[in-house]
């Protein structure tokens, strides 16, 4: 899957409040001049008005009002940036715990995590939260910036005391790709510039780190999956199914199953945005044709073997975003590839310790927690694990009287778990 | 899987995917809402989204109409790519004008000379409860200002029409979900991701049409609060300011008393790609006047219920 996502690296930034995260995306993008001047002279104007200094470089991110006066990240901003070899969508996220839906939602779609830690700190208990929700979103590698090390004389004691806690967090969470660099966003050492002060260390720089992470996308799914989103009437009578494609590759010819009808078939013809193809890879919007008449619509899947599964009672992972908490019997409305059902909470077997990382039995899910949940829908749903495909393994849930998204949920449970 | 050995034809590039993930939430959009609309003001960004639209649910017709919020202080090449634009795709097309909103004495008249901008937010808000909207598909993109930076794809409106940063919905992975109740409304972003700069690439490789003020052309212009303004019916030459004939284009396309032109050569798409390319001013500090006005002047309208 390397050739269609490898110029572009999808990053979330993950840590605790005040650790510097905002600051250290302003590093890098006023650095790697991505501002445009007009940027950055707002950026000097505001940061004049609330006497924070000549360039708060958390501002470059932090554009919402309330943001700029509390001096805090609320929501995600998304930033666009490219250097000679990698196009970048940077998510920067929040830190603060009640804002936790809004970091999984920036970190839900990235490859790899760039985490922040101060180094004075080290890992407090909101850092490992963020850490073990990007696991269990799927992230595999991180690049780890121990900041403030000008706060602490640069010293390397203080910087591996922090890179031998995250270590062995980040083993225990199943990290593929590690990379730890001291730094300070504020001063900009290390981070697109080696730092003279710390001499100690050898590794990259973070922009050089992020240039040249494997990350990519995810390769392991294997079975192509293509939910049905729409159905378009062709000239003629004919019909063909639309929805984005993910997983393996489809081809003209291939044996395919709709789901969950159970019924056999063959793709007789693709179209793609830029017309009819013989074969679709994964991210491409497409529409297709199946040699057998059938009545698939909207929330059906079209799949390759290895065949997902299909059921009505299912074990998963929930971070659960709702006000009130979520207690076994309750009912709410889920959304999974393009299928909308009704569904039960039929059992809440556990409760994740974030210190630990230890299941503690319980029966109800607080703001912010993450728990181990089974389920039950009124329709029948076409799942994978979510370790094996983001897509089919990954569901919301919705409150049915508000339309709040209140959860995210992943089909299975983490290695870790 | 093996794509390495994927002939040429099949390698998908990034416009490739922006293009497919535009048409995947048009799709989800359109399935998950009773009543959509296309909010089009004849600019380059949904110029690009009408396209994507008609791709996404082609060879059927559009499933929803195409609206244009007319300030009735447009550039004529606009209405006239307007008009030339939505025919070719078949769609019905909805004009809501601020000039009724003013008959109508809910908002107050600016004057000839007074920017209509900020207006169209009652004009809009009033067309979405007349003809019953339940979503909005829009042109806005993440890279043009800090507070679009940090809006959802799908972005919930509350029954006054306005967006709460402090209260977004969690959007995890490509899960949009649309449901609002009665009186509610979402707007919808498709292209979201995208950049100035992917929007031309796209617009040169779909050879798409376009307003031909987006083109470098001769025109009477003067010089107001380091903008180019042109001189036309919605700006009066004031006492102190001289006409200047130059080669200019426009980089972006809003109301003709608010949008600067800047000056340029570039006649031809792959010309306008390599100017965008290297620009040091970004589109909307180079050409709209609406932004200056505050820190925070685009968070503000669109708490409103702006576009």
């Amino acid at each position: 899957m390397k050739l269609a996502h490898k110029d572009l690296l999808r990053l979330a930034t993950v840590g605790s409040v005040d650790d510097g995260k905002s600051t250290l995306i302003g590093r890098l993008l006023v650095d790697t001049r991505q501002l445009f001047d007009d940027q950055l002279d707002a950026v000097v104007a505001a940061s004049e008005k609330r006497g924070v200094g000549d360039l708060d470089l958390s501002f470059v991110t932090d554009g919402l009002r309330a943001e700029r006066e509390q001096g805090i990240t609320i929501d995600v901003a998304y930033r666009y940036a490219a250097t000679p070899s990698r196009k970048f969508i940077i998510a920067d996220c929040p830190g603060h715990i009640q804002y936790t839906r809004n970091m999984a939602t920036g970190a839900s779609t990235a490859d790899l995590a760039l985490v922040v830690l101060n180094v004075a700190h080290g890992l407090k208990e909101q850092s490992r939260r963020h850490l073990c929700i990007a696991a269990l979103l799927g992230v595999r590698s991180i690049v780890v910036a121990v900041n403030k090390m000008d706060e602490v004389n640069w010293s390397e004691s203080a910087y591996q005391g922090v890179v031998d806690e995250l270590d062995t967090l980040a083993n225990e969470l199943g990290f593929e790709s590690v990379i730890s660099i001291p730094v300070s966003a504020l001063l900009g050492d290390n981070v697109v510039d080696p730092s003279p002060n710390t001499p100690w260390f050898d590794g990259p720089t973070v922009l050089h780190a992020l240039e040249n992470s494997q990350a990519g996308s995810w390769s392991g799914a294997e079975g192509a999956r293509l939910p049905i989103q729409w159905v378009l009437r062709q000239p003629g009578g004919g019909r063909t199914y639309a929805g984005m494609l993910n997983g393996a590759n489809l081809q003209v010819g291939d044996v395919v199953t709709l789901l969950p009808a159970n019924i056999a078939t063959t793709i007789t013809a693709i179209n793609s945005g830029s017309g009819p193809r013989e074969l679709a890879t994964t991210g491409l919007s497409i529409d297709v044709a199946l040699d057998a008449e059938t009545d698939a619509g909207r929330g059906d899947l079209i799949a390759t073997a290895p065949l997902p599964t299909v059921t009505k009672e299912f074990a998963a992972t929930i971070c659960w975003f709702g006000e009130a908490p979520l207690r076994v019997g309750q009912r709410l409305r889920l959304k999974h590839t393009s299928k909308v059902t009704p569904v039960r909470i039929s059992a809440l077997t556990g409760v994740v310790d974030i210190a630990t990382l230890a299941i503690d039995a319980n029966t109800m899910l607080q703001t912010n927690e993450i728990g181990l949940a089974t389920l039950q829908s009124a329709d029948a749903l076409v799942v994978d694990d979510y370790r094996d495909n983001r897509v089919s393994g990954s569901f919301v849930l919705i409150d049915e009287v508000t339309n709040a998204t209140v959860a995210a949920g992943m089909v299975g449970r983490a290695a870790f778990l | 899987m093996t794509t390495e050995t994927l002939p040429t034809a099949h390698t998908t590039d990034h416009l490739d995917l922006l293009e497919s993930h535009a048409i995947y939430i048009l799709r989800e959009v359109v399935a998950e809402c009773e009543r959509p609309v296309l909010l089009f003001s004849g600019g380059k960004d949904s110029a690009v989204l009408l396209h994507l639209a008609a791709k996404a649910f082609a060879p059927q017709q559009l499933p929803f109409p195409v609206m244009h919020i007319d300030t009735g202080q447009n550039f004529p090449e606009v209405l006239e790519y307007r008009d030339r634009a939505v025919q070719a795709t078949g769609a019905r097309l909805v004009v809501a004008k601020v000039q009724d909103s003013i008959d109508q004495g809910k908002v107050i008249d600016p004057g000839p000379m007074g920017s209509r901008n900020r207006l169209q937010t009652v004009t809009l808000l009033d067309a979405i409860t007349e003809h019953g909207f339940d979503a909005a598909f829009g042109g806005a993109r993440r890279d043009e200002d800090k507070a679009r930076a940090k809006e959802r794809i799908l972005s919930f409106r509350d029954a006054f029409g306005q967006w709460d940063p402090r209260q977004q919905r969690p959007e995890l992975w490509q899960l949009y979900q649309g449901k609002v109740n009665p009186g509610e409304h979402l707007r919808a972003f498709p292209l979201s991701d995208w950049t100035e700069l992917d929007i031309w690439q796209y617009i040169e490789r779909e050879q798409m049409d376009l307003p031909t003020i987006y083109f470098a052309h001769e025109r009477d212009v003067i010089l107001r609060d380091n903008m180019w303004l042109a001189v036309g019916p919605f700006v009066e030459v004031r006492p102190g300011e001289t006409i200047k004939r130059m080669l200019v284009r426009f980089r972006t396309v809003g109301d003709a008393n608010c949008t600067g032109a800047v000056i340029s050569e570039a006649k031809t798409l792959n010309q306008i790609i390599d100017e965008v390319s290297v620009a040091n001013v970004s589109e909307r500090g180079a050409t709209r006047a609406d932004d200056r006005f505050s820190e925070t002047a685009m968070e503000d309208r669109k708490r409103e219920g702006y576009f």
